[in-house]
Order: C-alpha cells, then structure tokens, then sequence
C-alpha cells in the first residue's frame, strides 16, 4: 500500500505524494455528498411550500437551505488544493493528459461559478424578491449546479480509469482529445455519475434523519420532524435501491475495462465461469495474499454464479482472475488478452520508439525514419505504461484494502435499505406490514408494548432509535470513502489506465517536502472540519427561525 | 438608474441581501480566510508550477526526457 513513507528516497516522494492526494479528496468529499444529498431534501421542502402554500413548509426549507449553505460555504474551493497538486507533484501526469483534464475542468469552474453565483444568491436573498416559482427553480437549479459540476469531476476522473478520445502527440507530449463527446460521455464516466450523485443522494437524507430524530429526542421541532423524515426516508430509501443498481451497472464497467480492479475488490486468484461472489472470506487486511499459489482466499463464503452476473450479466459468464490477468487469458468472444510480461515488451517498445522519434526529429533524420518510430509508437501505445513496469506482480493493487472497502460499502448499503425500510414502516401506516414490524420490534424488545399497536408514533421511543440514525451518519460517509477507496486504490500502480503508472507520474521533488505538506494539510483540514461541525451543530441546536 | 429596471433588481437582490445577512457574515468570513490561505498561502509558498521552474520553457522536452529516462 504506502510502503515508503519514511524513506527520503523516489519511492517516498510518491507515497507522500499519493497521501496527500488522498488526504484531499477524502476532506474534499466530505462536502460535497452532503451538498448533493441536502439540495435534493430543500428542493422537495421547498416544492412542498410552492404546492401548498404552507408556511411551515416554507420554515422547513429555509431551515435544510441554512445547513446546506454552511455545508456548501464550508466546502467551497477544497477541490482547488487538488490541481495544485497535480500542478506540483504531478507534473510529468498534468502535462501528459493536456487538455483532456484542462476541458472538462474549465467546464466544471465556469459552470459552477454562474449557476452557483446566481441561483445560490437567488436562493439565499431572494424569498422577499422574487416569486415563489422563480425562488423554487432557483433552489432546484442550485443543487443541479452541483450536481452537473459533480459531472465534469467525474468526467475527468473516469477519463483516468479508462482513457477515451484522446490521441498522443509525441510532439507535444501531450495527449490530444479528438473526441469531447466520447471523453465527456463515456460509458465509464455515466455509470460512475450515476452511482456517485445517487451514493450522495444517500448521505443527505441520513443527515436529514439523524437530524430529525435529534429533535424527536430532544422533544423539540416535532412537526419539522416528523414532517421532513418522511421526506429524508423516501429519499434515502429510493437512493439506496438506486444505488444498488447503478453499482451494478458500475462493477459491469469496471469488469469490462479494469478487470484487475475487480479481481482485486473480490479477491479473486483465479477466475474462470460461473463465478460466485465473495459473501466473506479471510484476507489479512495488512498484507498482500498469495494470489500466486493459493487456490482462493481462506473461510471463503460465497454466493454462487452472483459475481458472474455482477460483472457480465450473465450467471455463467467468464470473469478472469489476478493469475489470469497476469499471465493472459481467452476472453469468450475469441479474443486474446496478452500476458503483462508481453504489454510490458509492447510498452517498453513504444517508450524506446518515442525516444528515438524524437532523437531523429531533433536530428533533422529523413521523414521515413520519423515515420517508422510514430508508427511503433501509435502500434504500442496501449501498453505505454507497461513500459515503466519491472515487475508484473506491481501491476496488482493491495488487495485487502479493496476487498474489505467493497464489502464495507456494499455491507453499510444494505443496512441503509434495511434501516429505511423499517423506517418507512414505522412512519406509515402499511396494512400489515406495519403492524408486523412494530410486533417484530416489541417481540424482541426494541420497541415497548405500549407502542406495538400504535401506528405513526415517532416520539417516546427509546433513545437508541434515534441514536441509531445519528450513528448512521457517520457509517455513510464511511461507505461512501469506501467506495472511492475501491475506485482509487483499485487502479493501482496507474493515474492513467496502462498509460501512466504513478511512478512516472510523480514530479522530481524531495519527499520532504511533500510530506510537510501534508502534516499542513491535516492540521488545516482537522481545524476547518472542527469549525464546520460546530458550526453545523450550532445551527442544528438553534433550529429553524421562526417568523 | 430606474428602481424597476432589471440591473437594479439584480443589484438590490445582492446588496440588501449581504447586508441582512447574520450567519452568511460568520461563512463569508471563513470563506475569505479560506481563500487566502488556498491562494496566496499555499499557491504562492507551497505550490508552484514544477514544470515552469524546471522546464525553461521546453515543457515537452522536459516531460520527454522524464519519461523516457524512468523506463530504464
């Protein structure tokens, strides 16, 4: 994982590097689920008003608005720190994508200045300005602003776990886009817009609950409560079930163009068809198995022919494996998946051919001896970053972190579905089912008898009921890290999917300084976070302003 | 400028909303130190642009040689 962390050498200038990273974006995604899952809680609050024209639902709103608003004012411009990092530290990787990751960025500021600037003013200022239609889109408009800056983030980032559209140009060294449309609509990049807004969706209806059941507990703010559960519980439980499918849909795609990555998150040695998904097994969360000699990992529980449906939609479908991929495999149309010791020759051959492009360039060679090294480049550029590969074993990610992260996210997600679905029940009166849960929960002490008949009562319930929902929040944030722990660490050792391995990535700084760096970092990020949270308690504590 | 014209009610959405604001203050505070801290802290001390400095301005020779140079 990061083996070189104390070392003052290369190797520690890239695990600094990479930590500080993580570090950023991991403090960086603590705002932003919470924006997109709090902008979908106002907007239904605020539509409510619109319909009914109650003032409570107008009290509501601009209560979940205030949080969003310290939330959003809180989280603001902590992606930034990001490109400097890449402006710094990864200079050799920023000057190698070009444009590709310049264009959808550029997108993502300009977009997100003028629709946040405008409708977030709207939104704050404009109850006594504007009417109530045009006060609702403005607050709808706000969390699409996000939500569409979101896009372009993820745009970026899928285009680095399955690059598209793009051409190298061994002139400028950059890489080209020749397509925006096919960077900016990857499939790679849907499926992960998908899974990552909806994920977020998740978020702010749990904070939305856990806030609410700190009313209920507290006896205060009972028809805000109960009022905005209702909504914090549909939205929760509609984003789960959609989360679940979108994930679906985005392990289909990491089969497809990161099968490494899949066999990694499932620890799975040696694929083959008709493949079960991993329920459970031993993989020592500290150290790297033997992928080589073990069959499987050890006390494996699995769901049989379910990993084959997972990746391939299909039960019986063929999932290729760590040993497979590392020594070739036979894909089931016919086509063959070269062994990483071949993709290291094919990268090593397209490496020496760019130097020697370039040499023959410089020396003014004839137009057929430029021609016949661009030729080996463009034939040998899908493996480029094999090229800087010594060892094939360093194209396999640390399996324990992915194999454990997935089942954390995927394990937390089905606790959420659960726990609204009897949130759900509870709240609403369900012929039958809602009896049957309330009689389910008292027969095994979690509700008092008093309670078992009686349908939508949400206050005097024992404290831990709202405790469960508050110790839910940060379970969420858990698995939602989880997910990108999955996504970040599961493409290992590349920034660019067989382009670009992190060591060539990686600018020629001292580790020093990168690693003091990141003790600033995690001094200035704790305290922004510590001031966030008492801010957020403060204005939870105060509760909304009554007019 | 007309009261009813659209520039002054975009301009008085603005003014009279920053100056009632009350919790807005306390975030546009922090936004601002923020900001100073991201851009002229860290940008300006920590940050700058490795290829500017160690390029000389043939970025693409640079990155070239890096590259070709670590694949041994």
């Amino acid at each position: 994982m990061f083996n070189h962390l104390f070392l003052d050498i290369d190797a520690g200038t890239i695990d600094w590097s990479r930590a500080q990273f993580a570090l950023t974006a991991i403090y960086h995604w603590l705002f932003v689920p919470l924006t997109l899952g709090l902008a979908v809680i106002m907007g239904i609050a605020e539509t409510k008003y619109y319909r009914t024209k109650d003032e409570f639902w107008k009290e509501a709103a601009k209560f979940w608005q205030k949080l969003f608003g310290v939330n959003f004012a809180m989280g603001v411009a902590t992606g930034i720190i990001l490109e400097f990092e890449f402006g710094t530290n990864w200079s050799n990787y920023s000057w190698f994508v070009g444009d590709i990751f310049g264009a959808p960025l550029a997108v993502e500021g300009i977009v997100a200045f003028f629709m946040e600037s405008t409708f977030v003013a709207v939104m704050f200022f404009g109850w006594k300005k504007v009417s109530p239609g045009f006060h609702l889109a403005s607050t709808w408009l706000t969390g699409l602003g996000a939500t569409i800056s979101a896009w372009w983030i993820l745009v970026a980032n899928a285009w680095m776990q399955y690059p598209v559209g793009c051409e190298f140009n061994p002139d400028t060294m950059r890489n080209e886009m020749v397509s925006f449309a096919e960077v900016a609509l990857s499939p790679f990049a849907v499926d992960k817009f998908c899974h990552t807004v909806i994920s977020s969706w998740i978020i702010g209806a749990i904070f939305c609950v856990a806030v609410c059941c700190w009313y209920l507990m507290k006896k205060r703010e009972t028809k805000l409560a109960t009022e905005s559960m209702k909504i914090g519980v549909w939205v929760g439980l509609i984003a789960a079930l959609l989360a679940g499918a979108t994930g679906h849909k985005s392990a289909q795609s990491v089969g497809e163009v990161q099968p490494m990555k899949l066999a990694a998150m499932e620890a799975l040695y040696n694929g083959g068809t008709d493949q079960g998904l991993t329920a459970i097994a031993w993989v020592n969360p500290f150290c790297q198995p033997d992928y080589a000699n073990e069959e499987s990992a050890p006390l494996k529980i699995e769901i049989p022919y379910a990993l084959s449906f997972m990746a391939t939609n299909d039960f019986n479908g063929y999932v290729p494996g760590i040993n497979d991929i590392l020594n070739g495999y036979t894909k089931p149309d016919g086509t063959v998946e070269p062994s990483v010791d071949e993709k290291i020759a094919r990268g090593k051959k397209a490496i020496e051919a760019l130097a020697a492009y370039r040499q023959a360039k410089a020396e003014g060679a004839s137009d057929s001896m430029v021609n016949d090294q661009l030729s080996i480049i463009k034939a040998n550029m899908k493996y480029f970053g094999y090229g800087y590969i010594k060892d094939k074993n360093d194209i396999v990610p640390f399996i324990p972190v992915n194999f454990w992260a997935f089942r954390i996210m995927v394990g937390l997600g089905c606790v959420f579905i659960l726990y609204f679905i009897v949130l759900l029940l509870l709240i609403y009166d369900i012929p039958f089912f809602s009896v049957l849960t309330r009689r389910l929960l008292a027969s095994v002490g979690l509700l008092p008898e008093t309670m078992a008949d009686a349908p939508r009562q949400l206050t005097g319930l024992p404290s831990w009921h709202y405790w469960t929902a508050i110790a839910l929040v940060p379970l969420a944030y858990i698995a939602s890290e989880c997910g990108w722990l999955v996504a970040e660490f599961g493409r290992q050792p590349w920034t660019i999917q067989d382009m670009l391995p992190t060591w060539a990535a990686v600018s020629d700084l001292h580790a020093s300084s990168v690693a003091f760096t990141f003790i600033l970092f995690l001094i200035l990020f704790s305290t922004m976070l510590a001031v966030e949270i008492s801010i957020l308690f403060k204005q939870i504590k105060k509760g909304p302003d009554h007019e | 400028m007309q009261k009813d014209s659209f520039l002054y009610k975009v301009f008085d959405l603005y003014y009279d909303g920053f100056r009632s604001m009350r919790l807005g203050r306390t975030l546009w505070a922090i936004i601002l130190i923020k900001l100073v801290i991201i851009f002229v802290v860290l940008k300006l001390f920590f940050f700058p642009d490795f290829l500017k400095q160690n390029a000389k301005g043939d970025e693409a020779g640079y990155v070239a040689t890096e590259l070709t140079e670590r694949a041994k």
